[in-house]
């Protein structure tokens, strides 16, 4: 690797030629090329473009060699239940797993209250696709949490998951 | 263009032969350096000899990727331990860099406790300034993109886009996770943005954009993709140089398209499988103490002179 590199040294070299005067701009930046250390920064090292205001936020002053490492501010969220407690194993329940929604298609009358419920280690939401004006809008979903919609007027509720646009699925409601 | 035949096919470890492996994964999280370089970036497996002179002239800096602050589960019990791992790495680096980006995912459920814990994480960063843009675990339901322009979005455009130059370098901060159509997805009013912000550069000044969502195909099957990136690309076609360094994927990948070179990045909380291996992109459980291998910090630096040890991910035209 380093032999192959070296070898093709030569060929960079040429092109460095058309970055010198980039590199003098550069050097306007006035990085500091080791440790941290002399505050504050030298304007003018990181400028917006044209017309904005340079967003993100400064970083640490001082060698920390060391974080520390702050607690969350809010307690670990505790799962996210929601409706029965218990979703019956019947034709009214759909399991999230594996990043599909299971059934894919399902067929409730009207009036049927349907527990979706997530299986997988990562979060998913239940959510009426965009544009169908339909009622689904879960939190997210973490791992075991369940969410719960009784669907009153028939019709095609086609969803998805926000998280995860590619996870699609229908529930078809008949009078 | 064609240095290394052995990496010219990208796609990370997939192309490196055994001895490149070992020495990549004997450094902690494996990053590997991108060097900006007459114009391109390359990269190449950090070594002994590696490490340029420091220089004023140098650009350094560092990109951050996917902690999902806030996770819970086996994949990593403390995502914020690891994350807090990488911050000491970035401040143990033996240089300060410019800047540091995170590539989104800086949280996993978007609530306002996560951004803000993640906040003050990366205030611990020995930098100049830190960056984001947002992944879709940042974006999450109605309160997701409030919450995150809260906590990040000061100053930046539209739905939360910037750009910025250092160095003679061009750098476009987007946001692909809201909007989202079973891809990632731009829109109209970004690709306007990026329009008018490249008008007036010359075509020979380096470009390095960074989103969440890779900017390419790289399995759409997954959401590993931006339905209209090839808008936005084909803008990019004059310049000589346009690295693009995304997150989301949770591992390492390269790809080449022409003039523009893709680098996806290693996150710092859990990996992902490979594209296609396995029903989903489900978080990987690995044997115990072996998490670290899968995670990381990516440095990027540009220089004049010294590169010699300088590898470039190219694809074989």
């Amino acid at each position: 690797m380093d032999m192959n590199a070296n070898s093709s040294a030569p060929v960079r070299r040429s092109r460095t030629v058309c970055l010198a005067a980039v590199a003098v701009v550069g050097a306007l930046g006035l990085l500091s090329g080791c440790g941290g250390s002399s505050h504050p920064k030298p304007a003018g090292a990181l400028s917006p473009g044209v017309g904005q205001t340079l967003p993100g936020f400064p970083g640490a002053s001082g060698t920390s060699g060391t974080v520390a490492v702050s607690p969350p501010s809010a307690a670990p969220s505790t799962p996210y239940t929601s409706g029965q407690p218990s979703a019956p194993a019947a034709a009214n329940a759909v399991t999230i797993r594996n990043f599909a929604f299971s059934p894919a298609a399902l067929t409730v009358k009207a009036g049927t209250t349907v527990t979706w419920t997530n299986t997988d280690p990562d979060a998913h939401t239940v959510t009426s696709k965009q544009g169908s004006g339909g009622p689904l809008n879960s939190a997210p979903l973490t791992t075991g949490a369940t969410y719960s919609y009784t669907f009153t007027a028939p019709g095609t509720y086609p969803y998805f998951c926000t998280i995860h646009p590619f996870m699609v699925a229908t529930v078809e409601v008949t009078p | 263009m064609t240095e290394h035949a052995d990496e010219s096919n990208g796609g990370g470890e997939h192309g490196m032969t055994r001895r490149q492996l070992v020495r990549h994964s004997a450094w902690f999280g494996g990053a590997v350096v991108l060097s900006v370089v007459a114009g391109e970036v390359i990269s190449h497996i950090p070594g002994s000899a590696s490490a340029a002179p420091a220089s004023s002239a140098d650009l350094h800096f560092v990109q951050v990727s996917d902690s999902h602050i806030g996770f819970q589960g086996p994949a990593n019990m403390d995502v914020a331990g690891t994350f807090g791992m990488a911050v000491n790495q970035v401040n143990s680096l033996g240089f300060r860099p410019a800047f540091v980006m995170h590539s989104g995912d800086l949280t996993h459920l978007s609530t306002p406790a996560q951004f803000d814990q993640v906040k003050q994480m990366m205030s611990q960063l020995d930098t100049d300034r830190v960056f984001t843009v947002p992944g879709e675990h940042d974006s999450i339901g109605d309160n997701g993109p409030r919450a995150y322009r809260q906590a990040f979005g000061q100053d930046t455009l539209g739905d939360g886009w910037y750009s910025f130059d250092t160095h003679g370098v061009h750098f476009i901060a987007l946001v692909n996770t809201l909007h989202l159509e079973q891809l990632g997805h731009l829109g109209n009013d970004q690709i306007d943005f990026v329009r008018k912000d490249i008008a007036g550069l010359s075509s020979d000044t380096p470009i390095v954009i960074f989103s969440h969502i890779p900017l390419f195909a790289m399995y759409p099957t997954w959401g590993w993709g931006t339905d209209d990136a090839v808008q936005l690309l084909s803008m990019f076609r004059r310049f000589s140089s346009v690295t693009c360094l995304n997150g989301h994927v949770h591992q390492l990948f390269s790809k080449t398209e022409g003039n523009i070179t893709f680098h996806s990045a290693r996150p710092t909380c859990y990996p992902f499988p490979k594209p296609g291996q396995g029903p989903a992109p489900l978080p990987q459980v690995l044997p115990a103490g072996r998490l670290k291998d899968a995670l990381g910090i990516r440095t990027v630096n540009y220089w004049q002179g010294n590169h010699a040890l300088a590898i470039k991910d190219e694809k074989l035209a």
